[in-house]
C-alpha cells in the first residue's frame, strides 16, 4: 500500500503543519461516513419498500434499473428538481432552517459511533451523554418546522411529535443507564469491549427488557410506525412536513431514515457488541473472515435492525395518540426503573456480567 | 385472579404481538402476487365481452340482415341501425353505429343475433383519443371483424357446446 504511493507525495505530506494533517485526515473520515450514511438511506427507502411489498404479497420498486435498484436515485433527481414552495405566511427563516435543525443531529452523532475496533471519528470519554444531547436536538426541527409552516396540521404534528418525544426520551435514557452501569464507562468503544467474548457476554441477555425498551422507544423517538402519530395521514394529512416541498422536504425525509439507521446502530453497539462477531467461538468454521470481529458485523447488525424497522411498520397500526402515552409514561418508565434496581441489586451480588 | 394473572403474562411477554410478526414474516417468503401487467397477463375467458365486432361469412358477404333484434334488446340504447335494400337485392344495413360510451357491455345483442353477425370479442386493450371515436361505426366494427376473424371463430367454436 505504501509502495503505490510516490515519494514526492509522501514528503509533501510530512512537511505539512501537524495541525492541517489533522484537518484533512478528519474531514476525509467526516466526508467519508456521511456519504456512507446517506448511500445507506437512500438504499434504505428501496429496501424498505421491498421489505413492506413482499409482506403484502407484493414486488415492490423493479422498474428502475435491474430489480429496481435505480429507484432511490430517481426519488431523488425527483425532489432536487422540485420547486420548495415556503408558504406565504410562514416564519421563512425558521422554515427552512428546520429540516437542517433535524438533519444535523442525525448525522453529526455519528462522530462518536464506533465502527469499527479501530475507526472511530472521535473517541469521546463521554460518548453516550453525546448521543443522547444529540438525539434530544432531533425533537427542535420538527417542531420548527410544525410552527414555522403557519400550518394547523403541521403544528398539530408539531405538539404530538414534539410530546411523545419528550415521553419516550427518557424511557429510553433510563434503558441507556442500564447499559452504562453494565459497561461500566460512557465510552461507546468501551461499551462494545465490554462486551467482548461471544454471543453470551453481550448486554442483549442481563438487559433484555431495556433492550425491548430502548428500541421500541427508538421506533417511538424517529416517529415510525407504529408511532407515527405525527404524520397521522388519516387526520393532520402528512403532520409537520405538509408544507414541504422539494429539497426541503427531502432533507426531512433524509433525516428521519438517518435516525433510523442511528438507532439500529445504537442498539447494535449498546446490547448485541457492535462489531463483535456472531461466530466468536464457532472453531469450525475455520479462519473465516466470519470470526472475526469487523465492521462487516456492525452493518449486519444495523440491516437487521432496520429489517426490524420496515417489519414493525408492515405489521402493526398506529397506536392511539392516548395509548403511546399510555405505553411510555407507565409502562416503559416503571419497567426501565424496576431493571436499573434489579441490576443494582445483580451487581451488588457480583452475578451477570459483573462477576 | 388466574386470568388476571395470565392476561398479566400474555401482554408482558408480548404475545399478540409477537403472533403479529409471524404473520408478516411468514408472508415475506411466500411468493408474491403481482401480475406484471403489460408483460404478463391473467388468463382470459373465450367469453369474455370486450370491444364488438361485425363477422362475414367466409365468402366475404356481410352476415348482418338488418333484423335490427340486437338494437331492440340493447338495454342501453347503444345500437343504432338503418337498413336498405342493397345492388344485390337483399337487404342490408347502411348504418350500424354502437356508441361505446353507453354500452354496458352485456352481451344481448351478440345473443339475440340470429346469424352470428355481431360478437363481443375478447379485446379489452382499446382507447379512444378524439370525442366521436366511441361510435363504433359499421366499417369499424367490420375491420375488427376481419383483423380478428381467427380468434373470433375459435372463441364461438370453443362455446358453442354449451349453447
Amino acid at each position: 500500500m505504501t509502495a503505490l504511493i510516490p515519494q514526492f507525495a509522501v514528503d509533501f505530506w510530512n512537511s505539512l503543519p501537524e495541525m492541517l494533517r489533522y484537518l484533512t485526515v478528519v474531514t476525509t473520515q467526516i466526508g467519508a461516513v456521511t456519504v456512507g450514511i446517506i448511500l445507506t438511506v437512500a438504499f434504505a427507502t428501496y429496501f424498505e419498500r421491498k421489505v413492506i411489498g413482499f409482506m403484502q404479497g407484493r414486488i415492490g420498486p423493479n422498474r428502475v434499473g435491474p430489480l429496481g435498484l435505480g429507484q432511490p436515485f430517481a426519488d431523488v433527481i425527483k425532489l432536487l428538481i422540485k420547486e420548495v414552495v415556503v408558504p406565504t405566511e410562514s416564519n421563512r427563516y425558521l422554515f427552512l432552517i428546520a429540516p437542517l435543525l433535524s438533519i444535523v443531529p442525525a448525522l453529526a452523532t455519528w462522530a462518536v459511533i464506533p465502527l469499527s475496533d479501530e475507526f472511530v471519528i472521535s473517541d469521546i470519554d463521554a460518548g453516550l451523554l453525546y448521543v443522547l444531547s444529540l438525539t434530544s436536538m432531533g425533537v427542535y426541527g420538527i417542531i420548527l418546522a410544525g410552527w414555522a409552516s403557519n400550518s394547523k396540521y403541521a403544528f398539530l404534528g408539531a405538539m404530538r411529535s414534539a410530546a411523545q418525544i419528550v415521553a419516550y426520551e427518557i424511557a429510553m435514557g433510563f434503558a441507556l443507564v442500564g447499559v452504562l452501569m453494565a459497561g461500566g464507562t460512557l465510552n461507546l468503544g468501551g461499551i462494545v469491549r465490554a462486551q467482548a467474548g461471544g454471543v453470551s457476554d453481550w448486554f442483549l441477555w442481563p438487559l433484555l427488557p431495556l433492550f425491548l425498551v430502548y428500541f421500541v422507544s427508538g421506533v417511538a423517538e424517529t416517529n415510525r410506525a407504529p408511532f407515527d402519530v405525527a404524520e397521522g395521514e388519516s387526520e393532520i394529512v402528512a403532520g409537520f412536513h405538509v408544507e414541504y416541498s422539494g429539497v426541503a422536504f427531502a432533507i426531512f425525509f433524509l433525516a428521519e431514515y438517518a435516525n433510523m439507521v442511528l438507532i439500529s446502530a445504537l442498539a447494535s453497539v449498546f446490547f448485541l457488541g457492535g462489531w463483535a462477531s456472531l461466530f466468536e467461538g464457532w472453531t469450525f468454521l475455520g479462519d473465516s473472515f466470519l470470526r472475526e470481529p469487523s465492521f462487516f458485523w456492525l452493518a449486519a447488525k444495523i440491516a437487521f435492525f432496520m429489517f426490524a424497522f420496515f417489519w414493525l411498520r408492515a405489521t402493526f397500526p398506529r397506536y392511539r395518540y392516548d395509548q403511546i402515552m399510555r405505553l411510555g409514561w407507565k409502562v416503559f418508565i416503571p419497567i426501565t426503573i424496576l431493571w436499573i434496581a434489579l441490576e443494582g441489586v445483580m451487581a451488588w451480588l457480583e452475578i451477570g456480567p459483573w462477576a | 385472579m388466574a386470568s388476571r394473572l395470565g392476561n398479566f403474562f400474555r401482554a408482558i411477554s408480548l404475545y399478540d404481538l409477537w403472533k403479529g410478526l409471524d404473520a408478516t414474516l411468514r408472508n415475506f417468503f411466500r411468493d408474491e402476487v403481482t401480475v406484471q401487467y403489460p408483460e404478463e397477463k391473467t388468463p382470459q375467458s373465450y367469453r369474455y365481452r370486450g370491444l364488438h365486432a361485425l363477422r362475414r361469412y367466409p365468402n366475404g358477404e356481410e352476415r348482418c340482415i338488418a333484423c335490427k333484434l340486437c338494437e331492440a334488446v340493447c338495454p342501453a340504447l347503444a345500437i343504432t341501425i338503418e337498413s336498405d335494400v342493397a345492388d344485390d337485392g337483399t337487404r342490408r344495413t347502411t348504418r350500424y353505429d354502437i356508441d361505446l360510451f353507453k354500452c354496458i357491455y352485456c352481451g344481448f345483442c351478440e345473443e339475440s343475433c340470429p346469424v352470428d353477425a355481431i360478437v363481443e370479442t375478447r379485446i379489452h386493450e382499446y382507447h379512444m383519443e378524439t370525442p366521436g371515436e366511441n361510435i363504433m361505426t359499421k366499417d369499424k366494427l367490420l375491420a375488427v371483424g376481419d383483423r380478428f376473424e381467427a380468434m373470433i371463430s375459435a372463441d364461438k367454436a370453443a362455446d358453442a357446446k354449451y349453447k
